[in-house]
């Protein structure tokens, strides 16, 4: 057997150390969605449609505590319950097209539907059965995008 | 009282620092940056074809922990533990701009006029849930993130592209729900 062989096992059997705090933060994180009425396509199309704050607030006060958050534990170098540093990764700029395109592409999907990501699995797991349609479409547009790519502007 | 709050839905200012709280316990736990929409790219990665090099890397070293927050925590747990919520406490401006799109029914997480499969098997019906879906998954794949990792993740960390994605996201938005959502709900 090679050297390498434990290692990876060992890495592997770390990352599936960490697996229950990720689905306990991801528990948390569906109820939050779903008492915070972000799941809700009335208050997708409420803020789309210019016709109240919420979505505006929610957002506004996610960043009031996540910019100082995040400022804090890049400052002081703060490492990660599985010992690496906490370091974000940076998205690269390039001419900027895939974030105005894609961007765009992304909220008119997102106006359409009355959905993002999260909510479309949320609103699945709620037991809105036309959802794994889209939830399905969802994934078939990644996949086509995957393909598209290397003759895509970025 | 906590029973109350568990069983009322909750103010922004409850939400918003919660939903940032989820993004630092991210963190905290494995250095994982918050971000939704790499599920797509997981998914395909681990049940369809991989010929493009997007999806030819290790889809349980990058994605097992997302999958596993997002689906089987945050969707199929967390969305259907407590999905019997009351209807959105959404301003009468919202009730009024949907009413006159045909939208009458206000109880529940989704309106039953647009999301009942009869709807959703007619052409106006299909092309909103497949094409709200495709243009979803297209367009976060294309734009590098979605309303969590650019409008969470990447505005936290001040980074430019996602604020411009961010901007991007809420014109297509707009100009999606005032001109293509009229034209795709059945009266």
């Amino acid at each position: 057997m090679t050297t390498a062989a434990p290692i990876t096992t060992a890495a592997g059997r770390a990352r599936e150390r960490q697996l229950p705090a990720y689905l306990l933060a991801g528990i948390a994180f569906g109820i939050v969605l779903t008492k915070g009425e972000l799941v809700s396509w009335f208050r997708i199309q409420e803020a789309l449609r210019f016709k109240g704050l919420y979505l505006y607030e929610v957002f506004a006060s996610a960043l009031a505590v996540t910019i100082p958050a995040f400022a804090l534990l890049k400052r002081r170098a703060v490492r990660s319950l599985s010992g690496e540093p906490i370091a974000i990764p940076p998205k690269v700029l390039g001419r900027g097209y895939r974030y105005v395109i894609g961007g765009l592409i992304f909220g008119l999907g997102w106006g359409i539907l009355g959905a993002c990501p999260g909510p479309i699995f949320a609103l699945i797991g709620a037991g809105v059965g036309p959802m794994v349609v889209a939830g399905l479409a969802a994934v078939a547009g990644t996949w086509v995008y995957g393909h598209l790519r290397p003759s895509l502007p970025h | 009282m906590f029973h109350e709050f568990l069983h009322r839905s909750w103010p922004w200012y409850v939400t918003g620092p919660l939903v940032g709280l989820v993004a630092v316990s991210l963190l905290l736990i494995g250095n994982k940056p918050f971000g939704i929409s790499s599920n797509l790219q997981h998914l395909c990665a681990a049940f369809l074809p991989r010929r493009a090099d997007f999806f030819k890397y290790d889809w349980k070293r990058a994605g097992l922990w997302n999958l596993v927050f997002l689906l089987v925590g945050g969707g199929f747990i967390g969305g259907a533990l407590l999905s019997n919520t009351d209807p959105a406490a959404i301003s009468g401006a919202a009730v009024s701009s949907l009413a006159r799109l045909g939208i009458h029914d206000f109880s529940g997480l989704v309106p039953r006029e647009v999301f009942n499969w009869h709807v959703v098997l007619s052409v106006r019906g299909l092309l909103l849930v497949v094409g709200g879906g495709f243009l979803t998954g297209f367009g976060t794949a294309y734009g590098g993130g979605c309303t969590s990792g650019h409008g969470i993740s990447g505005l936290a960390d001040l980074q430019l592209p996602s604020l411009i994605a961010v901007l991007a996201f809420f014109t297509g938005g707009a100009l999606a729900s005032h001109f293509l959502l009229p034209l795709l709900i059945v009266r």
